[in-house]
């Protein structure tokens, strides 16, 4: 299937969000869909499908010009839509729902319970994920939610699937699997749209590139014939140099000590310590417990025992109030769930876990808000119309942003940090970097969990590797590399040499 | 983007009132006298104070069932207090410290108990009521004396401006206050908005959401003076049916029962209309089983305009 997107106009009331947008999508091809937070990539494929109109601009499909009204439209014309986003009803099993709205029935409107799960075990074999079709989508972990979303879209009989940042919650592995089904996708002669701020991805997996800047279409190019640096400027219109920007940092004495943290069934005797300006790397497999440990040590889970120092002192960690008064801060992974209150102003998300410091007895100061709001909107550029901004509205990236925005003034000693960069981009990801060197150089003990190895393998000082809930060994930077962790995190043995 | 979140949702409820007054006013003469203005916000601030504290309780994503029976008992034990010759002021600030306390009991069920608040609140709303007919015996209290003091809350007035109106105008204000202005109002609308967020971020949400329904037991004892006040005696049925009054108010208001959103003014707003309507329908001289039917469209009507963004 081949498809010509031209002159694609949006506006969301006076926000002018695509301005002369498009791309040609080739039969049979990976094309990656490029272009900062906000660049309105997920809206160019929103208006493909139906999801949002077009103000302007034409949509052309094998030589038709179309207009899907609603995204059922475009699925029977054979266009699946996976979303940055993930759309899945909680309470419902896994198989229930990859089957909402498509279930096989008997007579009379049963459903054939046994034909369903026969093709819910084959797809998420061919996917090589364990998951129990009868679970409910609750207890999984956003990684496997993700598998899911996934494998719905495979159930349908697809020309073209548009991926918005698949691998956002994966880990290496799972990464792997999926671009061995994406692959075997494109030989089938299926086109594949790609949307992710990982360069290493792209670079490996798609055919071309288009990049989108404010809106607007700015080039295609054909992987061969580019690289990195070129993308990135024509993606933010000037040179970021370094990736990972280095940091000169004297560590200094442990913050923060681990002990015997364990929490039945999920994680066992977990110890590390923490240095002042020191980064400590968690990296692992989706579902080893890293989360776990990091919402034990903030206070968010129950039965857990063990020991936590700070600067040698015992302290308790009875909640996540308890250990905010302790010193701690932490960024959470799922930032619709955990992160944000969606349908909150950008201000009042980034002042919650600063009511103490923009307060006086009680009283909120409504001069100091607005200029604690301002700065973090400022620090890490969330793009966005003001701080009245509803959170709902923002771009994926720029939602994480906000939740970054949310903990960096809250003056923490040792700041938690899973999965910061989820789904932002490469020029917003260095400013958090940036962030992360200047609270490292004001002796911040950091603990960031990441499943991006290029990421952890750039910016931490040690990487400890979980498996499986026990900490599999804490490898020092010179001797960190993508191997080591991957042989680590899979359950074989480093032999000292 | 709409930066000033100004727009027709907020002010449907206060459009509905202004038309209410209008048509009702053009039909009735009596209806549109000072007169008849002052005592229709009088009567509205029994109401009125209730749905103050039920819009807290509602902006966690709770509700309160039980307001009508935590005014039934703490009115009830006052009166009993005041009849057997404690001091009228006394009596009165426990009574208030008792509602605290009842309210809070709620809130411990929902909290701790985790129950969910429309189970843990009707559990109270039946126990309270029970206590009451059993510390009643069944009949009434009126055996009152004559203090000016209890005369005055229900009965009194400022500047020709009737007591139970200022009060429930300063009531008003300070909660218009500490729900805009203070951390704590930041973290009812938190915890609504999204608990497990704002729990993440430092919020005690457990904490948060106990105060809430002692605020909610308080204002309920604060209307029950005001009643005890006006009618001279307790009574075991007394305040029956409130939580509904009080509930539909934070509705038409335009709160989300879901929590989050919502305004204080906007249960101001939802006050006054049922009492326009109560105030009204009764001056026009609509038959009671009527009213009742003309109320619950009003609601929809003003529920359902609020409902598209
Ligand atoms: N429903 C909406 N109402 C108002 N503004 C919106 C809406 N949806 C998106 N926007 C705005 O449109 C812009 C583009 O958003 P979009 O989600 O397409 O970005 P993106 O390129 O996918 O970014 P990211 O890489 O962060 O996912 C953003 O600035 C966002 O604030
Ligand atoms: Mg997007």
């Amino acid at each position: 299937m081949q498809i010509e997107m031209r002159g694609i106009d949006k506006s969301f009331g006076s926000n002018a969000v695509l301005k002369n947008a498009g791309f040609l999508l080739d039969h049979g091809e990976i094309h990656a869909l490029m272009g900062e937070n906000g660049a309105g990539k997920s809206t160019l494929m929103k208006i493909l499908t139906g999801v949002y109109t077009r103000d302007a601009g034409t949509v052309i499909v094998d030589g038709q010009e179309v207009c899907y009204q609603n995204p059922q439209e475009a699925e029977k014309a054979g266009i699946v839509f996976i979303h940055q986003e993930l759309n899945v009803l909680f309470d419902l099993t896994v198989e229930e729902n990859m089957f909402l709205g498509k279930e096989i029935k008997k007579a009379f409107g049963v459903c054939d319970k046994k034909a369903m799960r026969q093709e819910v075990e084959k797809i998420l074999d061919k996917l090589g994920v364990k998951i129990d079709p009868a679970q409910r989508m609750s207890e999984l972990s956003v990684g496997q939610q993700q598998m899911i979303e996934i494998a719905k879209a495979l159930m349908v009989d697809a020309k073209v699937i548009i991926m918005d940042e698949p691998t956002a919650a994966l880990t290496q592995s799972e990464t792997d699997v999926l671009f061995e089904v994406v692959k075997s996708l494109k030989a089938k002669g299926v086109s594949i749209v790609y949307i992710s701020h990982r360069m290493e991805e792209i670079f490996y997996l798609c055919d071309r590139i288009t990049i989108l800047r404010d809106g607007s279409y700015i080039g295609t190019k054909k992987i061969a014939d580019t690289d990195m640096n070129d993308v990135v400027k024509m993606m933010i219109g000037r040179e970021i140099g370094e990736r990972y920007p280095v940091r000169d940092v004297k560590i200094g004495d442990v913050v923060l000590e681990v002990k015997g943290l364990t929490c039945p069934g999920v994680f066992k005797d977990v110890n590390f310590q923490v240095h002042a300006g020191e980064v400590l790397g968690v990296s692992g497999l989706m579902g080893a417990g890293r989360t776990e440990i990091m919402q034990a040590i903030f206070g968010n889970m129950s039965h857990v025992t063990g020991s936590l120092y700070l600067n040698g002192q015992e302290i308790k960690n009875k909640s996540p109030q308890a250990a905010m008064a302790n010193g701690l801060g932490f960024i959470t992974e799922d930032r619709k769930v955990e992160g944000l209150m969606l349908e909150e102003s950008i201000m009042k998300n980034i002042s919650l876990a600063n009511l103490g410091k923009i307060s006086k007895a009680g009283v909120l100061n409504k001069q100091e808000e607005k200029e604690l709001v301002q700065k973090g909107i400022e620090e890490v550029h969330i793009k966005c119309t003001g701080p009245q901004h509803e959170c709902n509205n923002l771009s994926g990236g720029n939602q994480q942003k906000v939740v970054f925005a949310k903990w960096i003034h809250t003056n923490p000693k040792v700041l938690i940090l899973d999965e910061p960069t989820r789904g932002v981009d490469i020029g917003a990801k260095k400013e958090i970097y940036n962030i992360i060197n200047d609270l490292a150089a004001q002796g911040v003990a950091i603990i960031m969990v990441s499943s991006e190895l290029p990421e952890v393998l750039g910016m931490s000082d040690r990487i400890m590797v979980v498996r499986e809930g026990v900490v599999r060994g804490c490898l020092a930077k010179e001797k960190a590399n993508q191997e080591n962790i991957m042989i680590l995190a899979t359950g074989g043995d480093l032999d000292e040499k | 983007m709409k930066n000033k979140k100004i727009n027709f949702q907020d002010f449907g409820a206060l459009i509905a009132l202004i038309l209410l007054v209008v048509v009702i006013g053009i039909f009735s003469p009596e209806f549109r006298t000072p007169s008849n203005f002052l005592s229709l916000l009088r009567q509205s601030s029994i109401n009125g104070l209730i749905a103050f504290g039920m819009t807290c309780v509602i902006l966690t994503g709770g509700i309160d069932l039980s307001v009508g029976s935590v005014l039934a008992l703490t009115t009830a034990l006052c009166a009993g207090f005041i009849s057997n010759g404690m001091p009228v002021g006394v009596a009165m600030i426990l009574s208030l410290i008792l509602g605290t306390a009842f309210g809070a009991i709620s809130g411990f069920m929902v909290t701790k108990g985790r129950l969910q608040p429309f189970i843990a609140t009707l559990i109270t709303m039946t126990v309270f009521r029970g206590l009451t007919l059993i510390y009643m015996n069944g009949k009434p209290i009126s055996n009152l004396g004559s203090s000016s003091l209890l005369k005055f809350v229900g009965k009194g007035s400022v500047l020709g401006i009737p007591f139970p109106v200022i009060l429930f105008i300063v009531v008003f204000i300070v909660f218009m206050f500490v729900l805009e202005k203070t951390t704590f109002g930041r973290r009812v609308y938190a915890t609504g908005s999204n608990a497990q967020a704002a729990k993440l971020a430092g919020v005690n949400i457990n904490k948060t959401k106990l105060i809430t329904y002692a605020i909610s037991g308080c204002m309920a004892a604060l209307s029950g003076l005001i009643l005890l006040s006006r009618l001279g005696s307790a009574q075991p049925t007394l305040g029956d049916g409130y939580e509904l009054d009080a509930i539909a108010s934070v509705a038409l208001g335009g709160t989300s029962m879901n929590g989050g959103r919502g305004r204080i003014w906007g249960t101001f707003v939802g006050v006054l209309i049922i009492a326009v309507l109560n105030n009204g329908l009764n001056i026009l001289g609509v038959s009671s089983y009527y009213q009742d039917v003309v109320k619950g469209i009003v609601i929809l009507i003003a529920v359902l305009s609020d409902r598209k963004r």
